[in-house]
């Protein structure tokens, strides 16, 4: 059958399951939003403030799914405005399919009108990207996209489309959704090697990241070290897998991470990494990072062995079924000494100290979203000190419940995320955890909620500072607060109901508990502003470089 | 950036901006090209590109996994300084008055080179060879005055039945 270009994208995206995506439209971009207006009913389409929130918002939807989101902008602005969002994904492995349109073939290269080089642009983060010259490839090249950005280590993958092809037509043949092929597992001969590790080994400790999500083997890894009996820790893309306070859950690792983890990657005899790169926010200093262990990593990504820390054994594959085959290997063990040790750790180091600090304490706003969220809430954050309380003390247990911008550190993810997360999971209440510096960013997109009425609670930790770069003003700056203290007048209650929201001032735990039975009763959106004090700082610390021994604990 | 000299040969698509990714990703991570051939192979749809960078081991593992997971890259090897042919071309051109053009001449000789352009003030001599025997002509001819000097870069090729192929046949091209 003959199609315009424009009717091969959506024909495809149909064809690859898209049911929801994400965008703006624009001028070079309409033949395409024409197409779509023909098929409404198979796929909804959300416009969004600004493309970053849209980014943001097809990001947040792969990663409370694992389906890969969609994003749809126009040429110029439009697709200058995806970049951070890209990147966001890029840096943790979301599985992300960007489609700009371009100006027509005949203008590219003139600097016409609203026309910039995308594919240039965007090169570095995204795991590939496609310049559509030719209209007899566009279909492939659409689905190539999808198997790119859904495939082994995922990723975002831009496609750029001119004007004058997504007018042009040419015969169009369906193709059956793409389903991603078995991942390769390493050899049994090298998973018997972990297992002879772990029988050795008296001080065994698992470090995990985001890896474990996506490739979908929380289940196997809980089974895992319950057999073994081996202490977990993970990165913040690792939070939601393990059980809050559950005996073999360390906690957070690295430079905001738990006493008690970095204590225990400190002296480990064995280090198990899965599905975590070794960032330099995890292992601080390179040469001292789990100094006495013998390491192994687990990664679906050969140019992440070595990459930064140097390790033993590495192994390739998929994580999941690894874990499978590695749990009949492994016996089951007791390890009290170990375990004694570590929870002497926890009584002696992980406790919240909270002298001379007034009014209501961000573990304390964790703790009263955490009783009221419920089991298949979804909590987003954006970046900042309120992030790193938020994967302190988020006891949730649900892997692709916790939605954070580890890796680049975006702030304004967070609104973007919490509304793609609650438009793919339709009746989801989703906790959007924020503060007044990454607010300001993005509150834009609160539209976005309103129009579509989607459940997104935002509860702001309100400091008036920029909290996390003015604690390190406060501890490596001689206190010198510089473009960290705003002085902003927002009237957050006067602003949600501006964009048609309900807003909730909460002071204290019951203020904020009933806050948060009162946003769940209303209807869309709500914002629930908690003023905290500017002082408060994440604690523990390690600072750039340093190990455990030199943490920062006041 | 220390380390040893390292020559990487790969077959990539033959598409517009692969040269672009390949270098790009070299910028990105902190690589350095000293040098870089690029041509279209027997099969136009592929191009065959050899980069020399330097770096310790890790760095050169690293920049084989990172080539390697792009999509429009189809091989990639890590050639062997000594096993390998490496060739290269120098074009040289030497300010010379007739009382130097003999001299200059001789040197050409005992290297091989051809005088390819002859001027009242210069002389252009071309050389193919392994770098190091260009390195060497360089040094000598050096001694006269250089107004101009290009070099292709190494290019690189097994011996005997050791062939390069593509590991898939997918065609990225848009």
């Amino acid at each position: 059958m003959k199609l315009t270009g424009a009717e091969i994208i959506i024909e495809v995206l149909i064809e690859q399951g898209v049911s929801d995506m994400f965008g703006y439209p624009g001028g070079a971009a309409l033949n395409i939003f024409e197409a779509l207006y023909h098929r409404q009913d198979e796929i909804a389409f959300y416009l969004t403030a600004h493309e970053q929130g849209a980014t943001h918002a097809a990001d947040g939807y792969a990663r409370a799914t694992g389906k890969t989101g969609v994003v749809l902008a126009t040429s110029g602005p439009g697709a200058t405005n995806t970049i951070t969002g890209i990147a966001t994904a890029y840096l943790d492995s979301v599985p992300m399919v960007v489609i700009t349109a371009n100006v027509g073939t005949s203008l590219i290269g003139k600097d016409s009108f609203q026309e910039v080089f995308i594919t240039g642009i965007s090169q570095p983060i995204t795991k590939h990207n496609y310049a559509v010259r030719d209209i007899t490839r566009l279909a492939d090249t659409l689905r190539n996209a999808f198997k790119i950005a859904g495939s082994g280590r995922r990723g975002p993958v831009l496609i750029d489309i001119p004007k004058d092809i997504t007018a042009a037509s040419c015969e169009f043949t369906p193709a059956p959704k793409w389903e991603e092929p078995k991942a390769a597992c390493a050899p049994q001969s090298e998973l018997q090697k972990v297992a002879d590790l772990i029988a050795k080994a008296k001080r065994p400790v698992v470090c995990f990241g985001g890896g474990v999500i996506s490739s979908e083997a929380s289940e196997e890894l809980l089974e895992f070290v319950k057999k073994a009996r081996i202490p977990a820790c993970h990165t913040i893309m690792g939070t939601g897998v393990i059980g809050f306070g559950d005996d073999l859950d360390l906690g957070m690792i690295g430079m905001h991470g738990s006493m008690t983890a970095n204590h225990a990657i400190d002296e480990a005899d064995l280090m198990l990494a899965m599905g975590t790169r070794f960032s330099d926010r995890v292992a601080l200093n390179l040469r001292d990072f789990a100094p006495h262990a013998t390491i192994v990593q687990f990664d679906i990504d050969e140019s992440e062995i070595r990459k930064n820390v140097l390790v033993d054994l590495a192994i390739i594959g998929d994580l999941k079924m690894e874990l499978q085959s590695l749990i009949p290997l492994v016996e089951s063990q007791e390890r009290p000494d170990w375990l004694g040790i570590i929870s002497k750790w926890q009584k002696e180091y992980d406790i919240i100290d909270g002298k001379g600090i007034d009014g209501i304490r961000p573990f304390e706003i964790m703790e009263v979203i955490g009783e009221k969220c419920g089991d298949d809430a979804v909590i987003a954050t954006d970046v900042g000190q309120h992030q790193m309380w938020a994967a302190q003390f988020c006891k949730k247990t649900r892997p692709r419940g916790f939605l954070t911008s580890g890796g680049l550190g975006t702030m304004g993810f967070g609104y973007g995320a919490a509304i793609g997360a609650a438009v793919a999971l339709k009746n989801a209440t989703v906790f959007h955890i924020t503060s007044d510096g990454s607010f300001h960013m993005n509150m834009n997109e609160a539209c976005t909620a309103v129009s579509n009425n989607l459940k997104v609670i935002t509860v702001i930790f309100d400091n008036k500072v920029l909290g996390m770069v003015h604690q390190w003003q406060n501890d490596f700056y001689e206190k010198h607060f510089v473009a960290t203290e705003p002085e902003r007048k927002s009237d957050y209650i006067k602003l949600a109901e501006g964009f048609g929201a309900k807003g909730f001032r909460a002071e204290t735990k019951a203020e904020l508990e009933k806050a948060i039975d009162e946003a769940i009763a209303c209807e869309g959106p709500a914002w629930i502003v908690c003023p905290i004090d500017r002082n408060e700082k994440v604690l523990p610390m390690i600072p750039n470089g340093g190990t455990v021994r030199n943490a920062i604990l006041i | 950036m220390n380390g040893k000299k390292a020559i990487i040969a790969m077959l990539v698509e033959n598409n517009a901006n692969v040269l672009t990714r390949v270098s790009m990703l070299f910028g990105k991570r902190g690589y350095n090209i000293d040098s870089l051939t690029v041509s279209e192979t027997n099969d136009p749809m592929i191009s065959r590109i050899t980069i020399t960078t330097q770096g310790d081991d890790r760095i050169i593992e690293q920049i084989i996994l990172q080539t390697k997971k792009m999509v429009e890259v189809k091989a990639v090897r890590l050639e062997d300084e000594n096993e390998a042919i490496l060739r290269e071309l120098l074009l040289v051109k030497v300010g010379a008055d007739e009382s130097q053009r003999a001299a200059i001449r001789d040197i050409c000789e005992i290297y091989k080179a051809s005088i390819v352009d002859f001027s009242p003030a210069s002389i252009v001599c071309e050389l193919t060879g392994k770098p190091s025997k260009i390195n060497g002509f360089l040094e000598i001819i050096g001694k006269y005055e250089i107004l101009e000097l290009c070099r292709t870069g190494v290019t690189a090729m097994d011996h005997g039945n050791k062939i390069m192929v593509c590991e898939n046949k997918e065609s990225h091209r848009a």
